[in-house]
């Protein structure tokens, strides 16, 4: 900071703190915080929210551009699909679906992957052998072939959507926490957290799990656009979501028919989920960043 | 309060810590390896025992039987006793070893600073947290205070400053002596110091060193420091064991071990020291390799490398023959001399 500044004398304030750096990595990034505020305050309040109805038809307007194009109008910002809907309202509407099922999976794969990794790298052996396989045979099925059988045996739902996604994603978990803990747990402290007479669950959940925490933050937040991707392709194919429910998956699947004639029908669900894995990334970062004690000297 | 529980040493017992034919086993894939084959040490209160010996010799694995910390699966103590302060370890169940023994009355310093403190705990709570695990403190108040008087202890400057500071704050030589009051934390009667001293710099060393005299003038405690480096050892043990193979070789007071070498692995120990102002070309190193302790040869198990080796030395287990008070070796050099009892 200090060098920043006398580096920097003539600069206006606000450049001289380096207004690109900080939102791309160093300090507080409001940029990012802002679109995740956002987009949690669309996924409670959802409908309510929304200057339309999110299924609301009308036929005579359909096709209508964004306001800011030559025929856009600004009762429809983001203008109207095919069948005369805002898409502005669905936007805010199917933040609902993607912040839901984003969350739901990061808990549960999250939970159960790095439970099954802190296992089976601890305490290696028939343990680690029998999780990893496991592990492996789950990678090696084509995630999309699980979620059409999945979905065909339990039906296309949200639940369907958190199942298969968890299913596919626990592996991430367990394969990089294990890998952690396999060296982690050749450390002093470790050993002399027995010395000191801490039992294996004291030494998982107080020595272990504190250091893998970090990485886990960064997987998870890595994963928030992965599982909203995810989500839209499963809706996307008609694996998913379903009518009448909004999701951005489900935006672009309809689009994909008139992207030649209306390209923001399909461009800003897709900007929605871009800036959504865009922010999330970011506040994971600063995050780690923040939490880290090795780090938050420098 | 602390000292409250602190137990005495019987006056039947003198030795703070007395080990009888220890035999440590290691069962792998392809049989057994016996880490410790039938090992005796004493060790009394306020003494320091050095363990001295190459890689594999068994040094670690007598402290770590001790703490009954065998590497699993597979490790366990087969045969002999690990009396301190009266109790036969060998004997005391997993759980009373886990919550009694471990950290309260035997403690350890390992040795490489840099691993040894958990990088994502401040300094206090992890020297304060000994305290509030073995219920010598209940709040997390007093846990810091206890924290800032043993950080003192060790010769942390202005510790109150230092508490809520990280690990990778500290240099090498800090975070040692930060190990050191975790050890010491809860008043052990035995500490065990492996390598306290490997991962230093010589200067830092010496003062380690130093610390480690300092807190056993001050607390009693019985130190064993298992080392490599003779002179570390010489400058603070006060009694040695040499270690080969599993078994002790030699023991005795450091002025015996280093004037009056009896056992022929100690000699040779010793003259592969460089000395200073010495000009040699090579080394000079004692050739061959340790015996692998998966089938341990049948009689002295430095036979095969010995330079004085008899015909009886491939057949027949040497004792430990006295030599004179304290001194003991286990080569049939000295046969005819009284067997230590």
């Amino acid at each position: 900071m200090q060098t920043e500044r006398t580096l920097g004398g003539g600069l206006p304030p606000a450049l001289r703190a380096g207004v690109l750096r900080r939102l791309l990595g160093q300090g507080i990034p409001w940029g990012s915080l802002t679109v995740l505020l956002l987009l949690i305050i669309a996924a409670i309040g959802g409908e309510t929210l929304a200057p339309w109805d999110p299924n609301a038809l009308n036929l005579a307007n359909v096709f209508k551009p964004p306001a800011w194009h030559a025929n856009g109008s600004f009762a429809h910002l983001l203008g109207t699909d095919n069948l005369g809907r805002d898409i502005f309202s669905r936007i805010i509407a199917g933040a609902r679906v993607s912040v839901t099922v984003a969350l739901y999976v990061i808990v549960l794969s999250g939970g159960v992957g790095s439970f099954i990794g802190l296992i089976a790298g601890f305490f290696g052996g028939v343990v680690d052998a029998v999780l990893m396989r496991l592990a492996d045979i789950q990678m090696s099925i084509p995630s999309l072939a699980l979620a059409l059988v999945m979905a065909v045996v339990l039906d296309p739902s949200f639940t369907t959507v958190v199942i298969v996604i968890v299913i596919t994603y626990w592996t991430w978990y367990a394969r990089i926490v294990r890998s952690e803990v396999l060296s982690l747990k050749e450390r002093d402290y470790v050993a002399l957290a027995r010395v000191a007479g801490c039992s294996n669950a004291t030494i998982l959940r107080r020595h272990l799990l504190p250091n893998v925490a970090n990485t886990l933050l960064v997987l998870a937040t890595l994963q928030v656009g992965q599982v909203i991707v995810f989500e839209a392709s499963l809706s996307f194919l008609g694996l998913g979501i379903q009518q009448p429910d909004v999701s951005w998956g489900l935006m672009l699947a309809d689009a994909r028919s008139y992207m030649t004639h209306a390209w923001w029908l399909i461009t800003l669900p897709g900007v929605a989920i871009m800036l959504t894995c865009l922010a999330s990334n970011l506040v994971g970062d600063w995050l780690r960043d923040t939490l880290d004690p090795r780090r938050k000297q420098r | 309060m602390m000292n409250a529980e602190s137990p005495v040493v019987s006056p039947q017992s003198p030795m703070l810590l007395k080990i009888t034919n220890l035999q440590t086993r290691i069962a792998v894939r392809d049989g057994t390896v016996h880490a410790l084959d039938g090992v005796n040490l004493e060790v009394a209160e306020r003494e320091t025992l050095g363990i001295v010996g190459e890689s594999g010799s068994g040094k670690t694995m007598t402290g770590l039987s001790i703490l009954k910390l065998l590497p699993q699966p597979g490790g366990y103590i087969a045969d002999g006793s690990i009396v301190l302060d009266g109790v036969d370890l060998v004997g005391v169940p997993e759980r009373e070893m886990a919550r009694q023994w471990r950290g309260r009355r035997v403690s350890m310093i390992s040795q490489d600073p840099l691993t040894s403190l958990n990088p994502v705990y401040s300094i206090g709570d992890q020297v304060g947290g000994p305290f509030l695990y073995h219920g010598l403190v209940h709040s997390r108040a007093d846990a810091r205070q206890a924290a800032i008087d043993v950080l003192r202890r060790v010769r942390i400057p202005s510790p109150e400053s230092r508490l809520d500071d990280y690990p990778h704050q500290f240099s090498g030589g800090m975070r040692q002596r930060v190990v050191a009051a975790m050890a010491i934390a809860c008043q052990p009667r035995l500490l065990i110091a492996d390598e306290p001293t490997s991962a230093l710099d010589v200067t830092i060393q010496v003062q380690m060193i130093e610390l480690l005299k300092q807190i056993q003038q001050d607390t009693g405690v019985g130190i064993i420091m298992i080392t490599h480096d003779m002179g570390v050892a010489a400058s603070m043990c006060d009694r040695i064991a040499v270690m080969y193979a599993g078994r002790v070789v030699e023991s005795g007071k450091v002025r015996d071990i280093y004037h009056a070498p009896a056992h022929p692995y100690t000699q040779a120990l010793l003259a592969s020291i460089p000395r200073l102002g010495q000009s040699r070309d090579r080394l000079s190193s004692i050739g061959g390799q340790p015996p692998s302790l998966l089938n341990p040869p049948k009689g002295c198990r430095f036979a095969a490398r010995c330079a004085h080796r008899m015909t009886k030395c491939e057949t027949d287990d040497p004792p430990e023959f006295k030599m004179d008070a304290g001194h003991s070796s286990a080569c049939w050099l000295h046969e005819g001399a009284p067997h230590v009892p």
